[in-house]
């Protein structure tokens, strides 16, 4: 029913062609489901759909004799709508595995509702923490980022650079409330302080009066424990109240490219933020890049699509390596051979189903700096995989736990 | 220094005016469905969507055309009024002699349709849309920083408002109109053309709502969902003011914003609600609202 | 002040005045046809689907309790539905409670808030009485937000327990749920269907049609809807529980504004007014959502259309014209 574009990656043609010396073919359907028309669908949307497509082409599926079917739907940032299709997915269409979802509302119910059906998820999209930590099952891999990840990103990095005194903007929700939580650990970890908090109504238009109470703060940094709308609002007017000017500085919390687009170099200058993925960081980026903008009207792809690719390439070999779809197989595979591909580089996806790879510091840049569209942020800092994400130690996942 | 409820009186006067900026945009808005109220009796519910519209015809000014924020100011509410003018002509005159819900649902589809389209081409994540040149910076008024943008949108609005005020109450027209309120039938028959007078009062509530868009967007990013939740908090001001004044429109949105305001500083995590608190307990002690004459 | 939304709807009317043999044995007959395809629908079609039309369906029906019967527009709706389904889903999975409990704690919840809110909303008519039903479900939007002990917040209350029937029968599988839910539907559609024909019934259509001339029959009118707007909010509660269950979510879209929106359009789609109206409604809205998803914001603009065509062209619904080709209500 939801088979909306059904992309045939390879032709029945192509794959008898090719694999004459395999006995049996295996045919594999994954399921692109994320926000094609909200708020999120700039940041995943079709982008993560061309994404996958170029994962299938670049592991020349075809030619191993792996027929690989892809199709999406647009979950609308709902759990209920994003349940539905997950489930009609499993149950009707016949889909091996779930990818991207972003909103973690979301994607906890995906996450539920594939450990229950026995399928395979791995998220790119979703930031909550708990995908690999209390809501962790043994049918998802959280491949990119997460709250995590974040503050210890620009928590972690922002104290060490003088930062020492925070002041939280932070969306009155779950999500937020999880953000200023593990930003406020790392940063008095760090031996910062954070001075205060806002809890601003979720969603919200108007953020002057917390930017001001912000700036009666005099805390040296405002971090904005918020995301999508509510982060690009408060960008927004904290510029137009001068905060930025005024010698604070702005930390997001979860920002990504696509939202410094559309806030544009001249509002988002000297926001810091951190990512696990940049368009600009290497020549295999850069060329890749290249290939996806062309087919994305432009665009450079965001750290979630490029998680999508880079997810499903690593599915794809386990499925080669273990000559067989079968779930508990093929998700003992991914976890046992370590990842490898042009946009993460080398990595490890762990027992919790935790993808473990570099994170990166940026500072987006000063409209003067930029040298054309897209060229958006200059690294600060490199976090080493282990520092970025929750040590197994301190994992609340039962898998783990002894 | 003392200090009032643990606040510094300064940060305190700097909130009341930020309450004051937001209660602009209530009260225009308010304003706007009082107008319409008052004459075609039903609530317009494509108003938030129309307050986008305006945000969205000056964007789409400056971005297509080049023109300038003060152009947009009067050329989108004049576009999107007219566009007000065609919705009454086509669809709404054809509601006429039945129950006024009907407008409600009528209007409800319409913004549904609006607001659909503009994602569809917009998508959802917001357009910039650069404060003006003139009105870039910021005075230092000794308690807080008022941007120069933000005094401005108190200062239209006010003036928009009163100005409206002014026209309704004072005027020959404005009696034309309340006459046509108070009694349709026998306005007719004074050799007024009442169907015109209906279609032109729409398309001028319509056009309040379109200038408070245009105001918005360059503080709020331009959004097509930026109308749809802020149109029931409007709804929430109507009925506390009651339909019934368009003074009672003006004070209350200005009011509320104020209430509104302070909430955010005592009491953050409220605010989104402290508006319809306000509408239960009014609704308690005077069903008809604060200004309004009891059904 | 005359708020009769359905003036034109022919069906109240008709009822009213020759509730002729006629029709009492073609309304059977439907019950009866309704019923055989309730027990074949799981091997036609997908039972999470059939499901989920289902509660939409009770839901409105519910809605239609109030708008059709007691002339009463609530734009406000989804509060009830919405709470509810947090309750029995907080239940199910907090407290451990079997479905059938789940499902009626959340139906008493309904109740109460809708007893609350409806002695305030009535107080005024007409558009009054439907911005105020709106503002107070909004209300009920910002606590589910701001709760995220009880409601999960965005999250949702998630992986509620389907449990076993009576502590007994297992629900797990789709089949057995489904055929209880299709029991809690005819139920409820059975319920509605007494509630419109009877006495009390009856009364409120007087009032809907004229309210001063039925209070100068000695009816106190407020009472009466009072009393229909708590069973209208509690049937609506019933509906968002058994989704509740079904889909073992219980989230935030329950209890937003849109869903009131939506609630309305089923109801006028199918024919407002009508007792089975709200059914084929409820049938064709999610099979459009359904089928058109791939469309994203389109939906939204075809629901708009549907909207504005159904207020200016189409006001008596699709059951609504049938019963006028056939001459009886339906």
């Amino acid at each position: 029913m939801m088979k909306l574009k059904t992309i045939l990656a390879t032709t029945a043609l192509a794959a008898l062609m090719a694999s004459p010396a395999l006995a049996q073919q295996i045919s594999v359907k994954a399921g692109v489901l994320n926000d094609r028309s909200g708020l999120y669908a700039d940041l995943s949307g079709e982008g993560s759909v061309i994404a996958a497509r170029l994962a299938v082409e670049d592991f020349k599926a075809a030619e191993k004799g792996i027929k690989v079917e892809i199709v999406s739907a647009d979950h609308q940032n709902k759990p209920d709508v994003g349940s539905t299709i997950a489930r009609q997915w499993y149950d009707q269409d016949g889909v091996d595995l779930i990818l991207d979802v972003p909103t973690s509302s979301v994607a906890l119910a995906v996450n539920q509702i594939t450990k229950e059906k026995n399928k395979i998820h791995i998220n790119s999209g979703a930031a909550s923490s708990d995908l690999t930590g209390k809501a962790c099952t043994p049918n998802t891999i959280h491949w990119t980022y997460d709250t995590y990840a974040l503050a210890q990103g620009t928590g972690g990095a922002m104290v060490k650079a003088g930062g020492d005194s925070w002041f939280f903007l932070t969306a009155d929700y779950a999500f937020g409330h999880a953000l200023e939580r593990d930003a406020t650990e790392v940063i008095t970890k760090n031996g910062g302080k954070v001075l205060g908090a806002v809890r601003t109504p979720f969603p919200g238009t108007d953020f002057s009066s917390f930017l001001l109470q912000a700036q009666a703060s005099k805390a040296k940094v405002i971090g904005l424990a918020n995301a999508g709308g509510d982060t690009i609002n408060s960008i927004k007017q904290a510029g137009e109240f001068g905060i930025v000017a005024g010698g604070q500085k702005l930390a997001g919390l979860l920002v990504f490219a696509s939202d410094v687009h559309a806030l544009g170099l001249q509002t988002a200058q000297g926001l810091v933020l951190t990512e696990a993925f940049y368009w600009d960081t290497n020549d295999q980026t850069r060329a890749w890049s290249e290939r996806f903008a062309k087919l994305n009207n432009g665009k450079k792809p965001t750290m979630v699509q490029a998680g999508v690719y880079s997810g499903l390439l690593h599915y794809l070999k386990a499925v080669e390596a273990a000559k067989s779809k079968d779930t508990a197989t093929v998700m003992a595979k991914m976890k046992e051979m370590p990842t490898d591909d042009p946009l993460f580089g080398k990595g490890t996806v762990r027992a919790d189903g935790r993808k473990m790879h570099d994170m990166y510091l940026f500072e987006v840049k000063k409209p003067s700096e930029s040298k054309g569209p897209w060229d958006y942020y200059k690294q600060l800092a490199v976090l080493p995989a282990d520092k970025a994400f929750r040590p197994l130690s301190e994992s609340e996942c039962p898998l783990v736990k002894k | 220094m003392f200090e009032l409820l643990g606040i510094p009186p300064q940060a305190l006067f700097g909130q009341v005016l930020l309450g004051l900026i937001n209660g602009s945009f209530y009260a225009i808005l308010s304003l706007g469905l009082a107008v319409i109220f008052g004459l075609l009796n039903i609530i317009n519910f494509a108003h938030g969507a129309q307050y986008m519209m305006g945000a969205f015809v000056a964007w789409m000014c400056l971005n297509y055309l080049g023109i300038n924020y003060w152009a947009a100011l009067l050329l989108a509410p004049l576009i999107v009024g007219v566009f007000g003018v065609l919705i009454e002509r086509f669809l709404i005159a054809k509601l006429a002699n039945l129950d006024h819900l009907y407008g409600l649902l009528l209007t409800f589809g319409l913004a549904l349709i609006i607001q659909g389209l503009f994602r569809n081409n917009y998508g959802s994540s917001g357009l910039p849309y650069q404060i003006p040149d003139a009105l870039k910076g910021g005075q230092n008024l000794g308690f807080m920083f008022l941007p120069n943008y933000r005094g401005w949108v108190v200062g239209a609005s006010l003036v928009v408002c009163l100005v409206t005020w002014f026209m309704i109450e004072k005027t020959r027209l404005g009696a034309y109109l309340r006459a046509a309120t108070e009694n349709p039938t026998l306005t007719q028959a004074f050799g007024i053309n009442v169907p015109l007078l209906v279609t032109l009062t729409y398309g001028f509530g319509v056009a309040l709502a379109a200038f408070a868009g245009v105001l918005a967007a360059p503080i709020y990013s331009v959004n097509p969902n930026m109308g749809a939740d802020l149109i029931i908090v409007v709804f929430a001001v109507v009925v506390i003011g009651g339909m019934g004044s368009i003074m009672g429109a003006i004070v209350t949105g200005f009011g509320l914003g104020l209430v509104e305001g302070l909430t955010k500083v005592f009491y953050p995590e409220a605010s989104a609600t402290v508006i319809f608190i306000i509408m239960v307990l009014v609704l308690l002690v005077k069903p008809a609202g604060l200004f309004g004459r009891a059904a | 002040m005359a708020d009769v939304l359905s003036v034109e709807a022919p069906a109240g009317a008709i009822a009213l005045a020759e509730t002729s043999r006629g029709t009492e044995r073609l309304h059977r007959a439907i019950f009866i046809g309704l019923a055989a395809v309730l027990l074949v629908a799981p091997y036609l079609a997908y039972p999470v689907f059939v499901m989920k039309v289902l509660c939409f369906a009770l839901f409105a029906l519910a809605f239609n309790l109030l708008l059709g019967y007691g002339g009463l527009l609530s734009f406000g709706h989804a509060a009830y539905f919405g709470m509810s389904s947090y309750v029995c889903a907080y239940a199910a999975k907090n407290w451990g409670l079997t479905p059938e409990l789940a499902i009626l704690s959340g139906v008493l919840v309904s109740a109460v808030l809708g007893l609350a809110f409806g002695a305030l909303a009535i107080r005024r008519q007409g558009i009054y009485f439907a911005m105020i039903t709106l503002a107070l479900a909004q209300m009920v939007f910002f606590f589910s937000l701001q709760a995220p002990k009880f409601t999960g917040g965005e999250d949702g209350i998630q992986a509620v327990p389907r449990g076993k029937l009576f502590g007994l029968i297992d629900l797990t599988g789709d089949r057995a749920l489904y055929y209880v839910v299709a029991i809690i539907f005819m139920a409820g559609l059975l319920l509605i269907y007494r509630i419109i024909h009877s006495p009390f019934g009856q009364v409120c259509k007087a009032i809907r049609d004229n309210e001063p001339r039925a209070i100068s029959l000695g009816y106190r009118a407020n009472q009466y809807k009072l009393a229909v707007f708590v069973l209208s909010a509690s049937l609506a509660g019933l509906a968002g529980a058994t989704k509740a269950i079904v889909f073992q979510l219980a989230s935030l879209t329950d209890v937003h504004w849109s869903m009131s929106g939506e609630v309305v359009l089923m109801t006028l789609v199918g024919g407002l007014g009508t007792v089975f109206g709200p059914i084929v409604g409820a049938l064709v809205i999610v099979s459009m959502q359904n089928y058109l998803a791939s469309l994203g914001a389109w939906v939204t603009v075809v629901q708009g259309v549907i909207f504005v065509v159904c207020v200016l062209l189409f006001r008596e619904g699709i059951v609504g014209v049938i019963a006028k080709k056939i001459g009886r209500p339906l």
